[in-house]
């Protein structure tokens, strides 16, 4: 199987495809088979990238299934994985398929629906696997559409605006991340990320307009990248288009959005910031680490009081995603394997929870923390599922939750204390607001007359939990299975990284970076 | 056999929270007390049988990254066989007590809800995530043992969830023992940093090191050795409700009786002790740190003991009891006879759990009714039930045959060996004067308990006296068990845990040796009667399960205290009793005056010091407000605010430009979208093929 990736990137586009040329949408049964064609496509794609774990040689640093052909206007299509993209596409493939089955009682423009899920998951799949900067573009920016759509048309009262400032902000990051991939062919000459990714750019600090720009063209560079990826993070402060984006989104969209799309920031940092700016990066070190700190306390604070479920776990993933940028910057190797942990870990349980959500949201058609209360009462099974997945969300050890957070505040420790202890307050904070939370939905006495003819989880959908009880449990006993694939590709990554900045030292001078 | 005993809860709590269906109500509550029992007989034939030496098992890998290496591993030593001990016998017999206690429970429609396996579940579950706690050989499987303990406790708390408070107390007991927490794991953070490794012999071996580092943490430099200390110490401070950190465990009560016993009496608050004891290698390179962990103990001790005189609910006055006793354990461990600590932990965990067992028979006689003023003359309805609480109360105020050392209940031995070691360490100072006043207290609270209870007239409702009974047989056994382990447990194992060096280090583990010739002068002068040092522990840190410094000679002197320092537990314990006698039984009307004459002093009391309200007003409003002015102004005004108003300036420039193209249909405009794409990277690659 030489084409492997290109197989598990197209097929849910190909379903997509069949779809929409072949069914006629409207009677129920078309939506019946719409949603069945989705379902089997995402699986199928899941059990095929199955065969990418396994060919997958963490031992080996390099980029590896390797596909390369001429494409056109003298463009090239390359797509590979290593060790810090090979688990994305998993935990792309494997979110997929219960993403559609949750979206099983979705009735309006289903075969659209399926549609733009299907393409959404085949330009992540690229974003993930693609080894050339025009192709990541692509992909990279194209997602943007069905998720505008999703949330534009199957969203909820407020989605126009809401999708508009989803689209707004991540799409100016994007522009400025487009200018430097100019830049960046302007130097290197080539738009071939292997090969990008072993080119020296440019590091002399040079000055414009009479300011001093240490690390020179590198800064620039970075500087235009993180604009993008911080952004898609999201990251404090261009974070606000992430509340409003999940409160309106339905609930499928809520899951891919925090569990892979949230990802596309942190796998850019590992692909491209770290890697190919490294002075850039580690001159823009304390600016991030800084940053990061005050996400984790702020928004866990704004999630203090949250009043919308979904709003509060949107808050919670903005602070989560905070650790991954902590620890991506911390440079070092607990660092960087807890954030790829955690962005793992964070799209099993920011899933399942925005799946809890939408599970009384179903029933009740609310989102009111207010509404609810004493749910345990008549849906004990639900208590339970989501008692997991808060007390995953707090990072309790045994759960995958912890092992990201954990790591990330070790790597960022040794290097910067304040940031490691501000940081470490987050795991406070995140208690209060994760149980609060839950006793005021879950908890109590079971009162409201709205709720007393409220129904326990469908087997439907405990089998969609399932699977992500079992990773989250799993992940969190033994996480060799993730660390084991990626820590080579980090070693090799902290290493170069290392090296290039002790290299780039000269040229930087106060741009230190081992304190 | 190790392996069994740490996993048979686990799988007790596995079965009878999502299997009892098929087991039965029954089956589940019979299958997690009989794999506890097992567990607890195999404890015990570890703790007599097993040597003191160390043995490590490993079990599965966990977390790896770079030269962080981490297993699930077992480590058995002599701590680790006495928490092992103390956590199985006491879980089991609360299991079994459970049995009785939880029959009807008037907050659950019995029948309908099957809150019974659930229960056990949890019981079972605390249990294990205790011994993965006790049994680890690193810092991080501690600190899920330590974080899955702080769950268990949430969940059991919280068991009535249909009661607010006690749903307030859960949450309050997760987030300040978070509070904890947060310094547990900066402590190992500063520990990976410095040793490269979070096993413990590997830090045990870094400990003489340590003491020479300088490490830049915050805004300064520190010693690596007593800020570490110190951080791990602020975990032990929030699991042992040490002051400050205290407040959640009266509220902790909320949670059924049982729980109070198991986890808030006699093992989960006890962890920090031990914590404190296991890194006694590195505690003995942090004097500071040391000092710190003394006064914060002999504070506490006093603090919650005089809070323990004015309260009424009757597992309040054990609850402030406990946090109490704790101090008295961190005091001995700061001033460096760790295995004083321990003792006092081992014996207080059977005295403890007596108190609360026979509470719990009380309350569960009484109709769940918790308030003494509503209670008297029970001695003649609860013959059994009295008999026990009396004995719990002779073994926590110490009493025995003074001067001879071990001669008494449980507690004598243990208490008294932390006084006389509190007055070495600190040269009769604060820690010695504060542990003194509080077994004064101590005295007087658990008479004062008894007397409410057992004897005057019957107070209050009438009809709950007239049906008060004593309980069933299953609750009666546990108690039973309970009071041979207060009677004995200090007489039986005072030479192991407070005997000469030589037989405590031996106890332990470690090595004896002769001590230097300065040292032993160095002591003749200090004390002369405790000029005859022969033994000192060998200066090899981590070598034995506790480790005393070759300059730690606390453990020799304390044998050898003036005669009057030997007698003051005693003589205050007489106060004590006399006073409780002359309030309660003489004179029942002085109390109620001198609370009316001491207002201000008896709300004070009363109210805990009013802490809960000081960090309410400074922690939680505040949190919130900033949260809510965060949102609305940070998130709002600033960030929306900003970003909107360039946009609005902006962007409808553009429109106006744009609008001819403008069809409303959305795909239109994903196809611009597209087509400007295509034309970007046309234009690169033009540019790109001119280079």
């Amino acid at each position: 199987m030489d084409n492997l990736l290109s197989i598990v990137t197209f097929l849910p586009a190909l379903a997509a495809l069949i779809l929409g040329l072949f069914l006629r949408g409207g009677t129920e049964d078309a939506d019946q088979n719409a949603k069945w064609l989705a379902l089997f496509a995402t699986s199928a794609t899941f059990v095929i990238s199955l065969f990418i774990l396994f060919q997958f040689d963490p031992s080996d640093t390099e980029m590896q299934m390797v596909e390369q052909s001429d494409w056109l206007m003298g463009l090239q299509y390359k797509l590979g994985v290593d060790g810090i993209s090979v688990l994305f596409v998993m935990l792309t493939t494997f979110m997929m398929p219960l993403v559609i089955a949750a979206s099983w009682d979705v009735n309006v423009r289903v075969k659209e629906y399926m549609i733009a899920f299907l393409l959404l998951e085949t330009l992540m799949l690229g974003v993930f696997m693609a080894l050339d900067l025009v192709l990541f573009y692509l992909f990279f920016e194209a997602g943007l559409i069905p998720m505008f759509l999703i949330i534009g048309i199957w969203g909820g009262k407020n989605r126009i605006y809401a999708s508009f400032k989803f689209f707004l902000y991540t799409f100016l990051g994007s522009v400025l991340m487009l200018v430097a991939m100019v830049g960046m062919f302007a130097d290197a000459g080539t738009t071939d990320i292997p090969t990008l990714l072993k080119h020296e750019f440019a590091s002399e600090s040079f000055s414009v307009l009479g300011v001093q720009v240490i690390g020179g063209l590198q800064t620039m560079l970075f500087l235009a990248f993180f604009a993008s990826f911080a952004v898609k993070m999201p990251m404090w402060p261009v974070h606000t288009w992430l509340p409003d984006a999940h409160v309106q989104a339905p609930t499928a969209g809520s899951v891919v959005l925090a569990a892979i799309l949230l990802k596309m920031g942190g796998y850019g940092f590992l692909r491209f910031s770290l890697p190919m700016f490294p002075v850039g990066s580690a001159v823009m070190t304390d600016l991030v680490l800084w940053m990061s700190a005050i996400a984790i306390v702020y928004t866990s604070l704004v999630a203090l009081v949250q009043e919308d479920m979904k709003k509060l776990i949107a808050y919670s993933s903005v602070a989560h995603m905070g650790y991954v940028t902590m620890g991506i910057f911390a440079g070092n190797q607990q660092g960087i394997d807890g954030a790829i942990f955690q962005m793992i870990s964070h799209g099993f349980i920011s899933g399942a929870l925005f799946l809890c959500v939408g599970v009384i949201y179903d029933r009740m058609h609310t989102r009111q923390i207010d509404a609810y209360g004493g749910l345990v009462n008549r849906m004990p099974a639900y208590a339970v599922i989501f008692m997991l997945f808060t007390m995953a969300n707090v990072g309790l050890p045994g759960t995958s939750g912890f092992i990201g957070e954990f790591l990330t505040l070790m790597g960022i420790f040794q290097v910067n204390t304040w940031v490691a202890m501000i940081a470490t307050t987050g795991v406070i904070l995140s208690a209060a607001y994760a149980l609060w939370l839950y006793r005021r939905v879950v908890m109590g006495d079971l009162i409201k007359e709205s709720l007393k003819a409220i129904t326990d989880m469908t087997a439907r959908e405990r089998w969609i939990f399932a699977p992500l009880v079992v990773m989250t449990i799993w992940l969190g006993v033994y996480p060799a299975p993730v660390l084991d694939r990626i820590g080579p590709a980090v070693e090799a990554l902290v290493a170069d990284y290392q090296l290039a900045v002790a290299h780039g030292d000269g040229a930087t001078q106060h741009a230190n970076v081992s304190y | 056999m190790e392996s069994i005993i740490l996993f048979a809860p686990l799988v007790g709590a596995l079965i009878a929270g999502f299997g009892w269906r098929l087991t039965g109500i029954r089956g589940a509550q019979w299958i997690t007390t009989g794999l506890l029992l097992l567990a607890c007989a195999f404890s015990w034939i570890v703790f007599l049988t097993h040597g003191p030496e160390t043995q490590h098992i490993q079990i599965l890998r966990w977390i790896e990254s770079g030269t962080l290496s981490t297993d699930w591993s077992i480590r058995l030593d002599r701590l680790t066989s006495i928490m092992l001990v103390v956590v199985t016998s006491v879980s089991s017999l609360v299991h079994l007590y459970s049995f009785g206690y939880m029959a009807h429970d008037e907050n659950f429609r019995d029948g309908e809800e099957s809150y019974k396996p659930r229960f056990f579940a949890y019981l079972s579950f605390f249990t294990f995530a205790m011994l993965m706690l006790v049994t680890s050989d690193n810092l991080v499987q501690m600190f899920f043992g330590w974080e899955g303990v702080g769950v268990a406790s949430y969940l059991l708390i919280g068991f009535y969830y249909r009661k607010p408070s006690a749903n307030a107390a859960a949450i309050k007991a997760f987030v300040v023992n978070r509070v904890g927490d947060f310094g547990f794991a900066l402590g190992i953070f500063g520990l990976f940093y410095l040793t490269d490794s979070i096993k413990l012999d590997d830090v045990f071996a870094a400990a003489p090191a340590l003491a020479e580092t300088q490490i830049t943490f915050l805004w300064a430099d520190w010693n690596a050795a007593n800020l570490l200390a110190f951080l791990l110490f602020i975990g032990a401070m929030g699991k042992s409700a040490q002051f400050f950190l205290h407040t959640w465990l009266p509220d902790a009560m909320e949670g059924p009786t049982p729980v109070s016993a198991l986890i808030h009496a006699a093992t989960m608050v006890t962890a920090g002790v031990f914590l404190v004891c296991r890194m006694s290698p590195l505690m003995e390179f942090a004097p500071e740190a040391m000092g710190f962990v003394t006064f914060l103990g002999a504070s506490t001790a006093f603090f919650a003991a005089t809070v323990g005189l004015v309260q009424n609910d009757i597992k309040r006055v054990i609850a402030y009891s406990t946090c109490s006793q704790l101090g008295y354990m961190f005091v001995a461990a700061g001033v460096g006879v760790y295995s004083v600590a321990m003792f006092h932990l081992f014996t207080h965990a059977f005295f403890k759990a007596m108190l609360f067992l026979g509470a719990g028979s009380v309350i569960h006689g009484m109709h769940h009714e918790q308030d003494m003023r509503n209670y008297g003359g029970l001695r003649k309805k609860m013959p059994y039930t009295f008999w026990a609480m009396m004995i719990g109360t002779l073994a926590i105020t110490g009493v025995g045959i003074p001067l001879t050392g071990w001669i008494g209940f449980a507690g004598f031995a243990s208490k008294d060996a932390v006084i006389e070691s509190a007055f070495v360490g600190t040269a009769g100072g604060f820690a010695f004067w504060a542990l003194v006043v509080a077994a004064l207290f101590t005295s007087f609270y658990s008479w004062r308990l008894m007397f409410l209870t057992f004897y005057g007239k019957p107070r209050g409702n009438k009809h709950t006296h007239e049906h008060a009974h004593e309980s069933p047989g299953v609750m009666l056994v546990p108690l039973s068990v309970l009071a041979l382990g207060a009677v004995f447990a200090g007489a039986i194992w005072y030479s192991s845990f407070f005997g000469k060096t030589n037989e405590v280090v031996k106890f332990f583990g470690g090595q004896y040796t002769a001590p230097a010739e300065d040292l032993v002068k160095e002591v003749a002068e200090r004390s002369p009667k405790a000029s005859k040092l022969k033994y000192v522990m060998e200066d090899v840190p981590g070598e034995a399960a506790i480790y005393m410094a070759p300059n730690n000679t606390v453990l020799h002197e304390a044998h050898y205290v003036p005669t009057w320092v030997k007698l003051s537990p005693f003589v205050v314990m007489l106060i004590g009793f006399g006073m409780a006698f002359w309030f309660y039984i003489v004179n029942p009307k002085l109390p109620a005056r001198l609370a009316e004459n001491q207002r201000p002093l008896y709300l004070f009391l009363l109210n805990k010091w009013y802490v809960d309200e000081i960090y309410d007003f400074f922690f939680v409003k505040p949190a919130m407000a900033l949260g809510r002015f965060l949102w609305k102004r940070g998130d709002g005004n600033v960030i929306d605010g900003s970003i909107n108003g360039v946009a609005m300036g902006i962007i409808p420039f553009f429109t106006r430009l744009a609008g001819r193209l403008q069809s409303g249909y959305i795909f239109s405009y994903a196809f611009a979208m597209v087509i400007g794409i295509a034309i970007l990277i046309t234009w690169m690659s033009i540019t790109g093929g001119a280079q």
